[in-house]
């Protein structure tokens, strides 16, 4: 057990590296899902048909193909991720301008997957809005832009938050890919390296790194769940 | 739904969105065209050199290629099914036990010694406990990780297995714990009336899940189990971190020998997009087909049921 205060500072900065991952992708997500999910449902087919391949192609592929293919396709495409050198975020996510790129590619791999989820979840919530506000609205007046603004996305914010919750939680957990990825330092691949290469005794090493991503995972569905009771009993 | 967001466009509208389509088109061919063909054609990645193996019969790599990426498959196949139906096992009898478990809760067996009376109430609640536990901590715990674990731990304590079955066993611990909340929430969003009527004919608790409760689950659940498989499906791919010789390891060896990444991860990208698509197609036609089956022979919808369905396609 002495792993585990020994290294305490492996667990705790493998913990704070896979939590700076989750909160930028997460960011990232829920803003290129919102814009594919606005593509998806607007008038316009070719944009309807961009957001829908978008999707279909992202959710249907493992979050692994998609990290090989940041890892190799955006070197080729002359890119280095350098764009996420962002200069005041950096300062706090200091992973975003190290000289080896894998973590931005491992941010980007995971943002475009986890968007095509959001893009769903935020979907899912706008066809629980019942129809008639939308048709109230239309006849109304009230143009695409304007029904989405002031009728139906402030009423299907309430019903995305659970499906939106429940993708950010599995976020959390597919981080733990980048570890395998080439992504030096976060828990997943601490789990790795001590047991590996320093030997430490699995039993312990297990139960840190486990605590670390029940930490993030278990208290944010509990709350879903809550919220999820709470809507029910509103909703009787 | 979407086509209630705006109206049947006009003449004025239908010719707006014409001209808008086809500046959308043009954008988005164009910026297709100048960031990612034209630099990828600077690079020489459209060069046969690269995509011959991989798409040109004659090409003299071409039939080992294809039958190493044809082994991934079947491996990635064999890893699939195998963890599908030993995760469907243990989520039902798991789903099974924990009802089981939080009916006998409050029982005081009554008719018993007051000391073995303790005891089995301490055993049901210790194990009610247990289970909720691991439940949780299995489906909070990244499926990398538990096939991880697997892997370096069954060594550690003297059980060597072959890398298939490390990623099978990692893969069902996580699947089997959501397949049997799947099942449980479709039990428990069950009309509570179901369960009395068969108390009423005098059916033990037992009888009452396996034979009502169960199998309405089933029906319910079935898009969003059939959703889950898509997903085991796609984690079969973890199975690259413990080294099994599934599509994508396959995939790195062919690069390692050929160096041509972005074709080969294309090629397999394809691959998993074609099976998980029409994966997802089936469970979008049961769904209907189930809509519809309910609506004539009239059947209770529970609450929560479609609400769950929707979430658990996203819940990877």
């Amino acid at each position: 057990m002495s792993v585990l205060v020994d290294k305490f500072d492996v667990f705790a900065g493998g913990f704070w590296l896979t939590f700076q991952i989750c909160v930028l992708a997460a960011i990232g997500a829920l803003i290129l899902g919102a814009v594919v999910a606005v593509l998806r449902i607007s008038p316009v087919p070719p944009l309807r048909a961009v957001g829908t391949a978008y999707v279909t192609i992202f959710r249907n592929m493992p979050l692994t193909v998609v990290m090989f293919f940041s890892a190799f396709a955006l070197p080729a495409l002359g890119s280095n991720a350098d764009f996420l050198r962002i200069p005041v975020l950096d300062v706090v996510f200091t992973r975003l301008s190290t000289d080896l790129p894998y973590f931005r590619f491992a941010l980007i791999a995971l943002t475009l997957y986890t968007a095509a989820f959001v893009c769903e979840a935020l979907r899912s919530g706008i066809n629980a809005v019942p129809p008639g506000q939308a048709e109230a609205a239309r006849s109304l007046g009230l143009t695409f832009g304007q029904n989405l603004r002031y009728v139906v996305l402030p009423q299907s914010w309430k019903a995305s938050i659970v499906p939106l919750g429940s993708v950010i939680i599995a976020m959390i957990k597919n981080s733990a890919l980048i570890g395998f990825f080439g992504v030096v330092g976060d828990l997943s691949a601490s789990a790795d390296q001590l047991t590996g290469a320093e030997g430490y005794a699995f039993i312990p090493v297990a139960i840190g790194i486990s605590i670390g991503y029940l930490i993030m995972t278990v208290p944010l569905g509990a709350l879903l769940d809550r919220i999820e009771r709470r809507q029910a009993v509103a909703a009787r | 739904m979407t086509s209630v967001l705006y109206d049947v466009p006009g003449p004025r509208q239908r010719r707006l969105t014409l001209i808008l389509s086809i500046v959308a088109t043009f954008v988005v061919v164009a910026g297709a065209y100048y960031l990612i063909y034209l630099p990828l054609d600077e690079k020489g990645q459209f060069s046969m050199e690269l995509w011959g193996p991989l798409v040109d019969p004659s090409n003299e790599n071409f039939v080992l290629v294809w039958e190493r990426i044809w082994v991934g498959i079947e491996n990635t196949l064999i890893a699939a099914v195998l963890a599908i139906v030993a995760s469907l096992i243990i989520g039902t009898l798991l789903s099974l036990l924990r009802l089981q478990l939080k009916s006998i809760a409050g029982n005081r067996y009554a008719g018993l010694s007051t000391p073995v009376a303790y005891l089995l109430r301490g055993l049901g609640s210790g194990l009610a406990v247990l289970t909720r536990v691991c439940v949780e901590v299995f489906r909070g715990l990244p499926v990398v990780i538990t096939i991880f674990f697997v892997a370096r731990g069954f060594p550690e304590f003297g059980v060597t297995l072959e890398t298939l079955w490390y990623l099978v066993i990692g893969l069902t611990i996580y699947n089997g714990v959501v397949i049997a909340e799947i099942l449980r929430s479709g039990m428990e969003g069950l009309p509570f009336g179901q369960r009395e009527a068969a108390v009423a004919i005098g059916l033990s608790p037992f009888q009452t899940t396996t034979l009502i409760l169960l199998p309405q689950s089933f029906r319910i659940m079935l898009p969003a189990l059939i959703s889950q498989l898509v997903v085991v499906l796609k984690d079969t791919s973890l199975g690259f971190i413990i080294s099994y010789e599934e599509t994508l390891n396959i995939g790195k060896q062919i690069i390692g020998v050929l160096s041509n990444p972005i074709q080969v991860y294309f090629v397999i990208a394809v691959l998993f997009i074609l099976v998980n698509y029409s994966l997802s197609k089936l469970a979008q036609y049961v769904q209907k087909r189930l809509a519809r089956g309910r609506k004539t022979a009239n059947l209770p919808v529970p609450h929560n049921a479609v609400q769950t369905a929707d979430l658990v396609d996203v819940d990877d």
